[in-house]
């Protein structure tokens, strides 16, 4: 196994700062917006997002949700390994808001169709968004893209990228990963 | 640890304490999502489940199908009142055909004690016992004892009586094993004639005397007296019944604790508890309704889960 660094923890600091002042340009002050890190691994980006934006940009009302897709997959029963689920915590309408989702890797866009589907059991959002810390390029089976991207990263199929976070992993790093 | 050690559920007593931990932490998910505006998610749309119900039940039967239709799953119906087993027809050819039409998962309850194990054995589908005869009612114990869990916070070292016809009765003996798994404590008190002989090699204590139970313990499940399953009578008459083992609102508040008081349902009101107990903040038999939800999908997922395509 051999692995090389992507992203160190100050292009990782750099980058976040940069995605969240994108977020500002398009939502101000995010009164008519909720942020939503999907399980399990989007929810530390998501988390830092809506710390900076609240603690360093001083906006107020940043609503922050987490949504778990487990049950919304498309391939239930379909893998070697059964699908475990983690906590949906959603404790506001999305009816009529502007949605943002936040993972921190874009890979085959299956996770995101999923989550589409689950977004709707809270209500019919204005329109949703996505953003994501590594798009993989060229690695898509569906049609869906990020409109807010971190960094795009080419990697074949047998590599995996891997963004570490500091309060989970003990540092801000990402990874390339070759099995 | 994310899967179960169980094809099928047959009863309590073929589950090991990480099942139940693994059923319990996905019934948790499940809680969340029927209390959505939208309480449905899609992950058994490839699967047909047949609920096959050969005795009564409303309460059971309506929880499985909410529970089902709440995975997307496609749902028959069959109560043996209308059936061909009326005509004569043995069990397992009964299933075989309606397993004929690609049906992934059977739902059964049964009057005889050890139907769904004796089906396991016999056709290809994942069975889940939703009672048989006196034997077990897996789902109940469950939800029962998930629902002591979400009152007091666990229900390792809980002291649990269960109240009533013991001898009838498949909740007492999914409980009794369903508790002692998890580390509680289980006395059962009734009348001598409605305890099981040789009860006390389970590991519970026995008691007779209705007060000195509900002093002792942290809950107590109070059971229907089973008429329809007496072909002799157990005690002179209902009201002797109930003036020695019936809870009232006056013998809670004279214990010295607040104790929580259990219904698996239906409920004879004024003979088992009366209805001010029933409707009152100590009892959590609603709760126990809406848990047996969630704890159903929870079962169905983990079970359907390993069903291979």
């Amino acid at each position: 196994m051999s692995q090389k660094v992507l992203l160190n923890a100050k292009e990782v600091n750099i980058i976040l700062h940069r995605l969240a002042c994108q977020l500002i340009e398009n939502h101000n002050d995010f009164s008519d917006t909720v942020l939503i890190g999907i399980q399990p691994r989007g929810k530390f980006l998501a988390n830092r997002i809506a710390k900076m934006l609240r603690e360093e940009y001083k906006i107020k009302n940043v609503q922050l949700g987490h949504l778990d897709i487990t049950f919304f997959r498309d391939d239930f029963r379909r893998g070697d390994k059964p699908l475990e689920a983690n906590t949906t915590e959603i404790n506001f309408v999305v009816e009529d808001k502007k949605v943002v989702f936040i993972d921190d890797v874009l890979y085959t866009g299956r996770s995101i169709r999923s989550a589409l589907t689950a977004i709707q059991s809270f209500g019919r959002p204005k329109g949703i968004e996505l953003l994501t810390l590594i798009d993989r390029r060229f690695s898509r089976h569906l049609p869906i893209q990020p409109d807010y991207r971190g960094r795009q990263v080419d990697a074949i199929n047998k590599e995996k990228v891997k963004v570490n976070w500091a309060e989970f992993d003990g540092e801000d790093s990402v990874y390339l990963i070759n099995n | 640890m994310s899967e179960l050690s169980v094809n099928h559920l047959l009863g309590i007593k073929y589950l090991n304490k990480q099942d139940i931990q693994l059923i319990f932490e996905t019934a948790d998910h499940f809680k969340e999502v029927i209390n959505r505006p939208i309480k449905k998610v899609p992950s058994l749309r490839d699967i047909t489940i047949a609920n096959l119900f050969f005795e009564n039940s409303t309460r059971t039967k309506l929880s499985f199908e909410l529970a089902e239709k709440r995975l997307s799953a496609d749902v028959i119906n069959f109560s043996a009142s209308q059936s061909s087993v009326k005509k004569g027809e043995t069990l397992i050819d009964t299933v075989n055909n309606i397993l004929s039409m690609k049906v992934d998962m059977v739902v059964m309850r049964h009057p005889n004690p050890g139907a769904g194990v004796f089906l396991s054995k016999h056709v290809n589908a994942s069975i889940i016992n939703a009672g048989d005869g006196a034997h077990e009612h897996p789902t109940q114990a469950l939800l029962d004892t998930y629902s002591i869990r979400e009152r007091l916070g666990s229900v390792k070292g809980k002291k649990v009586v269960i109240v009533g016809d013991i001898l009838h009765s498949r909740v007492a003996l999914s409980n009794i094993f369903a508790l002692q798994l998890q580390g509680a404590e289980v006395m059962v008190c009734g009348p001598k004639t409605l305890i099981p002989k040789y009860i006390d090699k389970l590991g519970v204590k026995v008691e007779t005397n209705l007060r000195s139970a509900l002093n002792w313990c942290d809950v107590a499940n109070m059971l229907r007296v089973q008429n329809e399953r007496m072909d002799i009578s157990f005690f002179p008459s209902t009201r002797e019944y109930t003036q020695q083992f019936g809870v009232n609102k006056e013998l809670l508040d004279s214990l010295d604790k607040e104790i929580t008081i259990m219904h698996p349902g239906p409920i004879n009101r004024g003979v088992e508890i009366t209805s001010d107990v029933a409707d009152s903040k100590q009892a959590i038999i609603l709760d126990q309704v809406q848990n047996g939800v969630a704890i159903r999908m929870a079962v169905i997922y983990l079970l359907a889960s390993k069903i291979k395509q």
